[in-house]
């Protein structure tokens, strides 16, 4: 027989569960993922950096289409953009041994080939996981040195949806930060870190793998050690976010800049020290579990992008991420260069790019050998081997 | 913030790296011997010795009296303050004894927990005042590693925020001082293992209690690649009426150290918190099969699951010490097999081996 409780036993009883729940939130798991969802996502993740793989980033907005556009003098219209997506993803179907995945701008995703095949299916066809830029551009952080956060949250969830019922299956999101004697400020790198977080979570619950881009510019005359310790300390507290944000590594990729020297910076460094900075700075902050890491290139020269790649897969320290490209610049500058908006070029320019995905492809297992280089035994001295990182 | 100011010369990175590095060389682990003079006390009642500065002498020097056969299998040792100071009985430093083995030495050099005020009796750990010089007196001393060890607890309330935060702060702190008088820190921040959670529970917890650990050392400028980790393993609470097999303490161990623990970081040495002697070896064995790619080492720093069976084959009794002597090296060379994950559970018959070594709340 149960006792009926008073009401003021009942009202404590009520309070002392309220205050455990309020007090037991964060110690408690709330799931976020099923075991389901969770396989999806981390083999979206394992299939966008297979061995040997990389990312053709072509989700160059209208604005910046334009500029790449206006350099081979052919117009900005919605056809040419069209017609120039249409050369690199009709390229030859082993495109797809050096291409894991392929990031889209809006536009682009509701596309047709010249055959008349949306481009999503083009690419899916090849076996290539298709992706999509899901922010909204850089908004200005009142306060700071002109420093930015990256807007687009909103509806996000709802965007994600129907881009993975469109036929993608990762997203990409990119924040912006740079190196100056004040800058990042403790706000801009929390701030985008929390950012990048929040997009990710929300990804996650649509079936989206993330793709976590915190880019520090190369603008400026800062040496290598700058660029690493400030890489460090950023993607310390993006991974800390992540934590916080209970997003689940393992279907995540992320796109960071390669540690280099600033722009202006007055010293030269070689690709083994570049590869050592690098691959320090990610042995320092990034988790195991993140299965892999896609280099943008940041204003890199193709060669010199797919050698500074090619030296971080032969650096002599234990990686347990794949390190790989997410390349826009450094794998489309050839193929625009050949093509200048002529039919005639097509196939030249489909080549250039064949070329450069190949290269790279190479470069994601240390395995480029460039034409009139040493081989890898000749160049691993180059670097400062008394240099502690 | 966006500079660096220099904290550590390449020299000296190097130096710590080097240490970290031979103390979990392929095969080793360390031994925990720094008791407190206070956790001495249970232990010795428990066999019914009484706690004197000499008897704890003569306990150590059952362990430190090992033969050449732990050079292979113990890198470390961690002293307490007095044993730092003690001879063998011929006169022998205790230092020196274990240095000659090739065997680097440690001290415990935090001074305990205190609560926090506001918590569900949680703690913080004491101990950062004039660390820096006793830390230089300790790399004098013969010490090149130290160890910290911090505690939180599962329940239903906690760890609170304050609690994970504080106690992260304070190892970042510790490990930062230690490391600019050329002693590799060895980080324990304890998840007992007290209370009836289940092995997902665990695995959330010290995710999120590593998390903000590394994101402490971050800002706290500590060299990764200069420092060892000694967590929990990821299991049930005691009280958890789920009963799990190694496989799956080890793949949630894994999973969760994935998640949290920088590559960089020079190698886990995991602490027993009270699993008896043939579990922690079969523990660590499973964890070093598990499948997923581990990128630090994975070993131990036992204290208990090394010493137990020595312990209760000692009793107090010269006559026993070389038989006491013999279970530690047993037990040494055991979990030197379970660190390369060649170590085939059962072969120790159970008996003192098999008892839980479960001690509730534990504190040295």
């Amino acid at each position: 027989m149960s006792i009926k409780p008073t009401a003021l036993q009942e009202s404590r009883a009520s309070l002392s569960v309220r205050h455990t729940l309020l007090a037991s939130k964060m110690t408690h798991q709330y799931p976020s993922l099923t075991p389901d969802q969770k396989k999806e996502l981390a083999t979206i993740a394992q299939r966008i950096v297979a061995p040997g793989k990389g990312v053709l980033a072509a989700d160059e907005s209208v604005g910046t289409m334009g500029k790449r556009l206006q350099k081979i003098n052919v117009e900005n219209t919605e056809e040419n953009r069209r017609c120039f997506r249409d050369i690199l993803f009709s390229a030859d179907p082993s495109i797809a041994n050096s291409i894991g995945g392929v990031i889209f701008f809006h536009e682009t995703l509701y596309q047709k080939s010249d055959n008349r095949i949306l481009f999503p299916q083009v690419i899916k066809e090849k076996g290539i996981v298709v992706g999509i830029k899901v922010d909204k551009g850089t908004a200005g952080l009142n306060g700071t040195d002109g420093e930015t956060t990256t807007q687009g949250l909103d509806g996000l969830s709802e965007r994600c949806a129907q881009y993975k019922k469109d036929g993608c299956d990762f997203a990409k999101w990119r924040c912006v930060l740079k190196i100056s004697d004040g800058c990042p400020s403790a706000l801009a790198i929390a701030e985008n870190a929390n950012v990048l977080a929040r997009y990710a979570s929300i990804c996650q619950q649509n079936g989206l793998v993330p793709i976590v881009e915190p880019e520090i510019l190369p603008d400026g005359d800062h040496d290598l050690q700058r660029c690493q310790y400030v890489t460090e300390k950023v993607l310390a507290a993006v991974y800390k976010a992540l934590s916080d944000h209970h997003v689940y590594l393992e279907g995540t990729l992320l796109k960071p800049n390669m540690v280099t020297a600033g722009h202006s910076c007055p010293k030269k460094y070689t690709p083994q020290e570049v590869g050592m900075a690098t691959v320090s700075a990610l042995r320092r902050t990034v988790p195991a579990a993140v299965p892999g890491i896609c280099f943008l290139s940041g204003g890199q020269s193709e060669e010199e992008a797919s050698l500074n790649l090619n030296a971080i897969n032969q650096t002599p320290l234990h990686r347990p991420w794949k390190l790989t490209f997410s390349y826009g610049r450094a794998l489309q500058a050839s193929a625009l260069a050949a093509w200048k908006g002529k039919t005639e070029n097509k196939q030249a320019a489909q080549e250039a790019f064949c070329t450069r995905a190949k290269i790279n492809g190479l470069a994601s297992k240390g395995e480029y050998k460039p034409a009139g280089h040493a081989d890898k035994s000749a160049t691993e001295s180059l670097y400062t081997a008394s240099y502690v990182y | 913030m966006p500079h660096q100011y220099p904290t550590l010369s390449a020299e000296q990175k190097k130096e710590l790296q080097d240490i970290a590095h031979r103390i979990v060389a392929p095969g080793k682990g360390i031994l925990a011997a720094d008791e407190s003079v206070g956790y001495m006390a249970k232990r010795l009642s428990q066999i019914g010795v009484e706690n004197t500065e000499e008897n704890r002498r003569l306990y150590r020097q059952i362990l430190f009296s090992a033969d050449e056969r732990i050079n292979s299998c113990i890198g470390g040792v961690i002293f307490f303050h007095e044993t730092l100071y003690q001879n063998a009985d011929d006169g022998t430093p205790f230092v020196k004894m274990i240095k000659d083995r090739g065997i680097i030495v440690g001290i415990k050099v935090d001074k305990g927990v205190v609560p926090l005020a506001g918590t569900n009796a949680e703690t913080t750990t004491q101990g950062l005042d004039g660390l820096s010089e006793r830390c230089a007196q300790y790399k004098k001393d013969g010490a090149d590693f130290a160890k910290w060890r911090c505690v939180l607890k599962i329940s239903a309330t906690t760890p609170s925020q304050l609690s994970i935060t504080e106690n992260a702060n304070v190892l970042a702190r510790y490990s930062s001082i230690c490391q600019q008088n050329g002693i590799v820190p060895i980080i324990e921040p304890e998840i007992l293992p007290d209370g009836d959670h289940d092995l997902k529970r665990c695995q959330y917890i010290t995710e999120k209690v590593l998390a903000a650990v590394y994101k402490a050392l971050s800002d706290h400028h500590v060299y990764l690649e200069g420092t060892l980790l000694k967590p929990n393993m990821v299991t049930p609470g005691h009280s958890c009426p789920i009963k799990y097999s190694p496989e799956e303490i080890a793949m949630a161990t894994v999973t969760a150290l994935r998640h949290t623990v920088p590559p960089a970081v020079a190698g886990v040495t995991f602490l027993s918190g009270g699993q008896s002697e043939e579990e922690a070896s079969v523990n660590l064995n499973a964890i070093n099969n598990c499948p997923l790619v581990k990128p630090w080492p994975l070993t131990f720093s036992y204290g208990r699951a090394l010493q137990a069976s020595a312990l209760n084959a000692w009793r107090g009794q010269k006559e026993n010490a070389s038989a006491a002597t013999e279970e530690f090296i047993k037990r040494a060379e055991v979990n030197g097999l379970a660190a390369q994950g060649k170590y085939i559970g059962g072969s120790e018959k159970s008996g003192p081996a098999g008892k839980t070594l479960y001690v509730a709340n534990h504190a040295y």
